[in-house]
């Protein structure tokens, strides 16, 4: 029988005191996807992470990895490889044993693997983790995760200590590993234009909730940003979603939710307006405010 | 190579496109693997795939089970033909619109085409 999701969250919610972290998160992950789950410091994504790998548990709501709650789930979790910026080894290993390790927990573990990318990162395979630098650290965390070929792999801003080089290396793996070998994927970073290429769905998650969930490629060009005279933008824009505006002078630069077909593109071109595609940081940017904004005007509306 | 301005997947699509429409890629040439594309470019393979898959949709590419991706034959007379028709709409109207931006009237602007087409 073949799975159909690999991850099913349903209303899920956790809270700690008074704060929402998770607030009713409906979400289900395909297997042999790459993910990225984007979001500010705070919003909830290590907190999901966490749950998803059986490190926390939620107060309300289910989660099934392959099938399986997770938490305290040993035939679940040997599936899974987490690796995060904070990682823990053992004071005195030195990093080959630290594969060593690991290799031992994945089954999927591949040592050729992990020797090529230790020389790529130029990590020293006999020094102590303790002696290593930030960015060797990363390079650490980072080579377990490709190399386990976990069904499931969660990197949750591991590549913050590396180096531009360094990340470049690593996202060139990542691919060409990924489509040699597919498995399901879960890239988190604020570094969202650097691997904005490489993800096949974004998750954007803002204060707890959802505030998008979907196909790449469906956000890239869903958004443009119209630049010129301010009274020809307005009537451009009409009853456009507006994601953001700026001024100057008599100009005006109007982030707009809205896909521009070929008469739409050429209507703009005449009246002088200058067309410009919106990244997808720049639109998980834009969302995440406007829906803050929206969710303070819920508010002013509950008090009057 | 790719920007952020439309869905990456027709932004592949239209590369291979203008290789056929050039020559890069001739009649019955192979056409890089997914995997390939999908290096060279740095985007996800399935986006890649994607992108194929459409022109293969098209007919202007074929598969050759268990060997890769083929130029159909006649793919670029098809395809300049296509280009043909959107010409007027990708090239004439902005040309003429910043034309009449800067002042030059349709006579200068025939003057000009023309000596640029002499060298």
């Amino acid at each position: 029988m073949t799975q159909a999701t690999a991850i099913a969250i349903r209303d899920l919610t956790k809270t700690y005191k008074d704060l929402k972290a998770l607030d009713n998160i409906n979400l289900d992950l395909e297997p042999n996807r790459i993910y990225g789950l984007l979001g500010r410091n705070g919003a909830g994504k290590t907190t999901l992470m966490s749950i998803l790998t059986g490190q926390n548990f939620q107060d309300h709501g289910t989660v099934q990895v392959f099938g399986h709650e997770p938490f305290e789930n040993d035939a679940t979790l040997a599936r899974i490889c987490f690796i995060r910026e904070s990682q823990k080894y053992p004071d005195d290993f030195k990093v080959h044993q630290a594969f060593a390790a690991a290799s031992l927990f994945f089954e999927n573990w591949d040592q050729h693997l992990a020797q090529e990318l230790m020389k790529e990162f130029d990590l020293p395979a006999k020094r102590k983790i303790k002696k290593l630098s930030r960015g060797q650290l990363s390079a650490v965390g980072v080579i377990i995760g490709l190399a386990s070929r976990a069904e499931i792999t969660f990197f949750d801003e591991p590549y913050l200590g590396l180096d531009a080089v360094a990340r470049q290396i690593f996202y060139d793996r990542l691919v060409a590993d990924f489509a040699e070998h597919p498995r399901t994927i879960v890239l988190s970073s604020h570094l969202i234009d650097e691997v904005a290429n490489l993800l096949e769905h974004v998750i954007v998650i803002d204060k707890g909730q959802i505030v998008i969930d979907a196909d790449a490629e469906e956000l890239r060009g869903a958004a443009v940003t119209v630049t010129g005279d301010a009274a020809k933008v307005q009537e451009f824009v009409g009853t456009a979603k507006v994601l953001h505006r700026d001024a100057l002078g008599a100009l005006a630069s109007v982030t707009i939710e809205s896909q521009l077909d070929a008469g739409r593109r050429e209507q703009a071109k005449l009246m002088g307006l200058d067309l410009s595609p919106v990244s997808l940081q720049q639109f998980v940017v834009r969302s995440s405010l406007s829906s803050a904004s929206e969710r303070v005007d819920e508010k002013s509306e509950a008090w009057s | 190579m790719i920007d952020d301005s439309k869905p990456i997947f027709i932004q592949i699509a239209e590369l291979i496109e203008n290789d056929i429409v050039s020559g890069v890629l001739a009649e019955e040439a192979q056409v890089p693997s997914t995997n390939e594309f999908a290096a060279f470019y740095r985007i996800n393979p399935a986006t890649a795939a994607k992108g194929i898959n459409r022109l293969v949709e098209d007919g202007l590419l074929y598969k050759k089970r268990g060997i890769g991706m083929f130029v159909t034959e006649g793919a670029p007379q098809r395809l300049r033909e296509q280009r043909r028709e959107k010409f007027q709409q990708q090239f004439i109207t902005p040309l003429t619109a910043e034309a009449s931006k800067l002042g030059i009237g349709i006579n200068e602007l025939v003057a000009m085409i023309k000596t640029s087409s002499d060298t």
